[in-house]
């Protein structure tokens, strides 16, 4: 059993990545990513992993220097931010339609304009349809664990996806937490060896990347999208086997105190402690209110979306992203979305919160839950707490 | 990475010169791609094949070569072979060298040196891939970067590039009434590598094909980066006939417009003997339909700066020195 340390969140996330002992590392420095980079580069400057760091001139490089690594069946980490993983966007897909399983630790942040360096995850929702497994963090824990995770999801045979793991910029980043810092040998026992399904070398030779005609090109499209869908049960037998040897559960939509509950807050990543704190408050004044928080965001994880909304009779759903223009919060259009043909199913209400660093409480939180179970959310979302 | 640079004199030493007869009868490239004809690139790839031999990885920008040699299910190279985007390849072909270099030394793949050899055309190189072939070189992975210049984005339909020379009509520098085509000089992208302080730069071309051959060659044995600079004829963009393909290449030479050259840390050498009283560069130029509107002011123009940068190459060659020692040693 790991030791229980206090370990800023970002240092966790890069020790967790050494624990799996990487071959590769090509990361791009970026606020609040940063001190995953620095730490990333002191492990393998001391020695501590025998890997390679390439300080890439850019996040495009660093995801492009990714693939050529992971192309020849290294294991390989990268990390980035906002606009970092907006210029990387280009890549994202190519990384998973060509089946390598990079491992992405994401501090989630803003993205400009205008500039604003705080934490909400308007960079990772326009990158959510390029093909990769999404994990999301609550806590320092969840974080160390999801990255060991990670590789173990995205290299196995069945899966062979990229993964990232989702960490909220500063409030997690930057926070010093108690990890039970896994031991090497207990990480050792729970992530076999990677052994790529191709790698380029001369003695087996393959060309990766080629061209896809209009005759192939949906059939490539297809077999992305079901490796991503089929991926869900890998991820829940990972699971399953982290919670046997660590202790720990994961599940991709975790609830908490829903059994009797007839409204149900929504989250991802770290406000999912705030609304805990908000839901005990409540419950103690009688307001029957659960929480749902979403830990596994790609595949999207229907079928345990629907039993968690079982008997909820109003969902609030916080978004900490906007779609300019359109229905409301990416995770509001998709879980809106999701529960359409159930015959029974929850009004759904969407707050937007967060934005840009903006700090959400629990009493918010309360009131988020006051004013959706008085019907009281009249717009399709609205931005909550803003000016104007 | 980084195992740049640890045996910084082993370029020449153990350099053999290549000849026509030593000449492999294997390729590596192989026919039934979708090249026009009379392509220089494709010529030149088969010939860089043939001189890299089999411990090679192949890293290729997208572009002509990637769209005609890979056409799934299909594909044309006998190497490792890894296409990811446009402006990438030198990003990808480092994490290749750092992937191989981290592997073979873990003992997961067997202990011997493969080459990650990165390409692209002008366009991928000089424009849209610079930032990531700079940061690739100056980083000092073990990588041989070739770009292949046919003068403007041939794969797209022959728009300008930074490489487009001099007044040459292409479909974004038309040859209109009142512009008359490209109004900026090509960039020295060699030149710019040189100032990288690459162990090992030279220019090329398919039309001196062992001259050619030879620098690959020696660029393979660099242990560091190394940079090739291949002009090679795109007789579809060039609105030229496909035999002239390799005359193309020997009138920029005899012209002075592309001279061969090599540079050692530092030191440069001509590889081919340009005669003494060059040919006018509208020799080079009559041949070739972009430049069919050029005016003879226009045309002198364009021999007056040709015979300056003559000049100016004639000079470094002559007073520079090899300067090994500038080299920056690189970790471990």
């Amino acid at each position: 059993m790991g030791k229980r340390v206090g370990m800023e969140v970002a240092i966790a996330s890069a020790e967790a990545a050494a624990l799996c002992k990487f071959d590769v590392a090509a990361v791009y420095p970026i606020t609040p990513q940063s001190h995953v980079a620095e730490h990333l580069s002191d492990i393998v400057h001391e020695g501590r992993v025998d890997a390679s760091f390439i300080t890439v001139e850019s996040e495009h490089s660093a995801l492009s220097a990714a693939i050529g690594a992971a192309g020849t069946g290294a294991r390989v980490v990268t990390a980035t931010s906002s606009q970092g993983l907006l210029y990387m966007s280009e890549v994202l897909p190519i990384a998973s339609a060509m089946r390598l399983p990079i491992v992405m630790i994401i501090a989630n942040r803003a993205v400009s304009g205008p500039i604003n360096i705080w934490n909400d995850h308007s960079d990772i929702m326009p990158m959510r349809d390029t093909g990769w497994i999404s994990f999301f963090a609550d806590n320092g824990q969840e974080v160390v664990d999801m990255t060991i995770q990670a590789f173990k999801v995205g290299e196995d045979r069945r899966v062979m996806l990229p993964v990232n793991v989702n960490m909220d910029g500063f409030q997690l980043t930057h926070m010093v937490e108690p990890i039970i810092m896994p031991e090497q040998e207990e990480v050792d026992r729970f992530l076999p060896a990677y052994v790529p399904y191709a790698a380029l070398h001369p003695d087996d030779i393959v060309s990766m990347g080629t061209l896809g005609m209009p005759e192939i090109y949906a059939e490539a499209q297809k077999s992305k999208d079901v490796a991503l869908v089929n991926s869900i049960k890998v991820v829940k037998e990972v699971w399953k086997d982290w919670e046997k040897q660590f202790g720990r559960k994961y599940e991709p939509i975790q609830s908490y105190r829903t059994e009797d509950a007839d409204i149900a807050l929504l989250t991802m990543g770290s406000m999912g402690e705030t609304a805990e704190i908000a839901v005990d408050e409540l419950r103690e004044q009688g307001v029957k209110v659960g929480l749902l928080k979403i830990k596994l965001w790609r595949p999207f994880p229907f079928d345990e979306l629907k039993k968690a909304i079982k008997g909820i009779k109003v969902l609030v759903v916080t978004d900490r992203a906007i779609s300019f223009g359109g229905p409301g919060g990416p995770v509001f259009s998709e879980i809106r979305s999701a529960l359409y043909d159930q015959p029974k199913r929850p009004k759904v209400v969407n707050y937007i919160i967060g934005l840009g660093g903006r700090d959400v409480t629990v009493e918010g939180f309360m009131d988020m839950v006051r004013r959706a179970a008085k019907g009281k959310l009249s717009e399709r979302y609205e931005i909550y707490g803003v000016r104007g | 990475m980084n195992t740049a640079m640890k045996n910084p004199k082993s370029i020449i030493e153990n350099f053999e010169i290549y000849a026509p007869k030593l000449v492999s009868k294997e390729e590596f490239f192989v026919g039934g791609h979708r090249a026009c004809q009379g392509c220089g690139e494709a010529l030149a790839i088969r010939l860089m094949c043939k001189a890299l031999g089999k411990d090679t990885v192949i890293t290729n920008a997208t572009g002509c070569m990637e769209v005609i040699s890979s056409l799934y299910p299909t594909t044309a190279w006998k190497l490792p072979w890894i296409h990811a985007a446009f402006p990438n390849s030198a990003a990808v072909g480092s994490g290749v060298e750092a992937g191989l270099t981290a592997l073979r030394r873990k003992g997961k793949v067997a202990d011997r040196r493969i080459k990650s050899v990165a390409i692209g055309g002008d366009g991928g190189t000089m424009d849209i891939g610079f930032q990531a072939l700079s940061g690739a070189m100056e980083r000092g992975h073990d990588m041989l970067y070739v770009c292949f210049d046919n003068e403007a984005y041939m794969n797209t339909g022959i728009q300008r590039s930074s490489g487009t020379p001099f007044l040459a009509a292409t479909t974004t520098a038309p040859a209109g009434k009142k512009i008359p085509g490209n109004q900026v000089w090509k960039k020295n992208l060699a030149e710019i590598m040189v100032a990288h302080n690459l162990p090992y730069v030279a220019t090329a071309t398919p039309s001196y094909p062992i001259d050619f051959m030879n620098k690959v060659k020696k660029a393979r044995q660099v242990k560091g980066p190394s940079y090739i600079h291949c002009f090679v004829a795109c007789p579809t963009g060039w609105r030229s006939t496909s035999e002239t393909c390799i005359k193309m290449g020997r009138l920029a030479l005899e012209t002075g417009i592309f001279p061969l050259y090599e540079v050692e840390d530092g030191k440069y050498r001509l590889t081919v003997e340009v005669p003494e009283k060059r040919r006018p560069v509208q020799d080079y130029l009559k041949g070739q339909g972009r430049f069919r509107h050029l005016t003879p002011d226009q045309i002198r123009v364009i021999q007056e700066r040709v015979d300056i940068e003559w000049e100016a190459l004639m000079i470094k060659v002559k007073h520079s020195k090899s300067r090994e020692s500038l080299r920056a040693p690189r970790g471990v």
